[in-house]
């Protein structure tokens, strides 16, 4: 189906909830004195634009607004998982001290603008509008890393952002110029037919238009050798927002990434499995990344002392691990890197609310700060971090496990057995790093200078329910793996 | 059509552009010129498409397309001289190297 502009509309109420709340916040902020009902008005239109997506009836698929945005069950997925990415932001926004004293109106606003762009990178079916959605989601992206007006390591990093941001699109653009050059269109679909015909392809051509293209897709989820802004951005932004790129952000870019390496570029056979282009060697570059990516996250990792710099490895390390889901080429990989994606989302949120309610009390974020956590008065947080990070580091009972589980089952039915092996080196150096702070925390004696952990009821909840779902998840899976399943069919036109 | 130019001009044109701009990027320590270096980068993409667009026939994707590079780029100007401008306030300097407290 091709549908207009009004048609289109009622496959697009989350989205119009979201910009409602955007329009709400920006002009009850200029009639109210008292700013601090904005976050929860924000969590309010989070919540509705996620349950609208939840109630919205199945539809096999359709073109959106003149074959702008694509909605199918795929698209489904990802704006779940970033909706759910923007409801723990809100909420852990409400409860941070870090935000609390930024401007409400223009700091929920944005945030909840950046969601919306992000639905928007996930339904891209152009490459116009792929390339709108991802400098929507950038530009909002660098305000709020520099949120805090005041503070040198959140202007540095939104500084750093913004380089890395403005180059890794403009150098995507470049790229996706060449695409259009040699298929004379934008609309994925119209490439993909037009790669597809035999004949005078200029392979070189593609294949170096791919990676241009691929130097702005792999900035976005963080891969190597494109990852260099995230440790610094993840530092030095407020850390609800921290959380808000890791899952969100990265979410959005894998997306993006699958729709266009997948349905645009490549085929889908018999069985399942998709080839690419031939000729256009992209799997085995994306090969090579992917180890490369969770090697270095993993190895830079070791040495950090600030929790956000070493979750901020910790996370490119992750995204190495759910692109192995991407290299196999295959409906299997794709299902396991959707579900590690879910996974990630859990864990990954779950381990940066720990971080902020000990940033909340104490104010610092080195593993210093963990010593002997468990002994003055932070035994919940101590043990829900515990839980988070031998999650992230995939230790059976956890959803984590499940994740990885998945992608390895797919990595070696495709028969990439290098890169199994990588991976699970990978998986036990990570083990290192994410056993040290729990080590600080049940081992080691506070030394007195640390100060108290606070009770507080609104983030303890957040982290409860997040430490639950890791558990809970990693032994019942099968509605986790059921969606994902549902959300392996990519709509590219009637049949 | 001009006399004699034709769709490589433009391609190496751009592709020229494009070079200069990363090279820009990378060699430039002052965090305006680096900008300036991103605007070349989107502008050889700009090139790039009005002239695929004018010999690829009668399509205005390639314009319309060019348009929203040019829009954006002054989105982000404006984000960027924000950010340089906060930073000036804080660190006293926007060279990007003496701007550094994170690392590792």
């Amino acid at each position: 189906m091709d549908l207009g502009n009004l048609a289109s509309l009622k496959h697009f109420i989350p989205e119009m909830i979201l910009v409602a709340g955007v329009l709400a916040i920006v002009l009850i902020d200029l009639a109210v004195r008292d700013k601090s009902r904005l976050g929860a008005l924000a969590l309010i239109a989070a919540a509705a634009s996620l349950l609208a997506i939840g109630l919205a009836p199945a539809l096999p698929g359709a073109w959106l607004f003149h074959r702008m945005l694509v909605f199918d069950s795929f698209a489904i997925y990802f704006r779940t998982l970033i909706a759910l990415a923007a409801v723990v932001a809100i909420w852990m926004s409400i409860g941070s001290e870090e935000v609390k004293n930024c401007d409400q109106g223009e700091y929920y606003a944005i945030l909840l603008a950046s969601t919306f762009a992000m639905f928007l990178m996930a339904e891209s079916a152009n490459l116009l509008m792929a390339y709108l959605a991802l400098e929507f989601v950038s530009l909002t992206s660098y305000i709020l890393t520099g949120f805090l007006r005041h503070n040198r390591r959140s202007l540095e990093a939104a500084l750093k952002y913004l380089i890395y941001g403005g180059v890794a699109s403009g150098t995507m653009i470049y790229g996706m110029s060449w695409i259009f050059g040699i298929t004379g269109s934008l609309d994925f679909n119209v490439i993909n037919k037009a790669l597809s015909t035999p004949g005078h392809l200029p392979v070189l051509a593609v294949f170096i238009a791919l990676v241009l293209i691929l130097t702005g897709m792999g900035y976005k989820v963080a891969s190597a050798p494109f990852h260099m802004w995230a440790p610094d951005v993840y530092t030095g932004a407020p850390i609800p927002i921290t959380t808000f790129l890791a899952v969100g952000s990265k979410a959005a870019g894998f997306a993006l990434l699958t729709r266009f390496f997948f349905p645009a570029i490549s085929h889908l056979a018999a069985g399942g499995s998709w080839t690419a282009l031939a000729g256009v060697d992209w799997p085995q570059l994306l090969l090579f990344i992917c180890m490369i990516t969770m090697t270095l996250g993993n190895l830079a990792a070791l040495q950090q002392t600030n929790m956000k710099r070493l979750l901020a490895y910790s996370s490119i390390a992750q995204a190495g691990y759910a692109l192995m889901g991407f290299v196999v080429l295959s409906n299997d990989g794709i299902r396991a890197m959707l579900f590690y994606l879910f996974a990630y989302y859990v864990m990954d949120a779950g381990a940066f609310v720990v971080v902020m309610i000990v940033a909340n009390s104490t104010g610092r974020e080195d593993v210093d700060a963990y010593r002997g956590l468990a002994w003055r008065g932070g035994i919940v947080p101590a043990l829900a971090l515990t839980i988070f990070l031998f999650s992230l580091t995939g230790i059976p009972l956890t959803v984590g496990f499940i994740g990885k589980f998945y992608l390895f089952a797919a990595v070696i039915r495709g028969q990439f057995y290098i890169l199994a092996i990588v991976g699970i080196l990978n998986s036990v150096v990570s083990l290192y790093y994410y056993l040290k702070p729990i080590q600080m925390m049940f081992f080691e004696q506070p030394r007195g200078d640390e100060g108290t952990v606070r009770f507080e009821a609104w983030n303890y909840g957040l982290m409860g329910v997040l430490a639950c779902a890791t558990i809970v998840f990693g032994l019942y899976w099968s509605p986790i793996i059921s969606f994902a399943n549902r959300s392996l069919s990519f709509f590219t036109g009637p049949t | 059509m001009g006399g004699g130019i034709t769709l490589n001009h433009f391609l190496v044109l751009s592709l020229i552009i494009f070079s200069l701009g990363l090279f820009t990027v990378l060699t430039r320590r002052n965090a305006i010129g680096i900008l300036m270096g991103v605007e070349l980068i989107l502008n050889s993409a700009n090139i790039n498409y009005l002239a695929f667009a004018f010999y690829g026939g009668g399509k205005y994707d390639g314009q319309i397309f060019a348009i929203f590079v040019i829009m954006l780029a002054a989105a982000e100007a404006v984000i960027g001289l924000a950010v340089v401008l906060a930073i000036y306030q804080n660190f006293k300097t926007i060279d990007v190297d003496a701007a550094e407290t994170l690392r590792g």
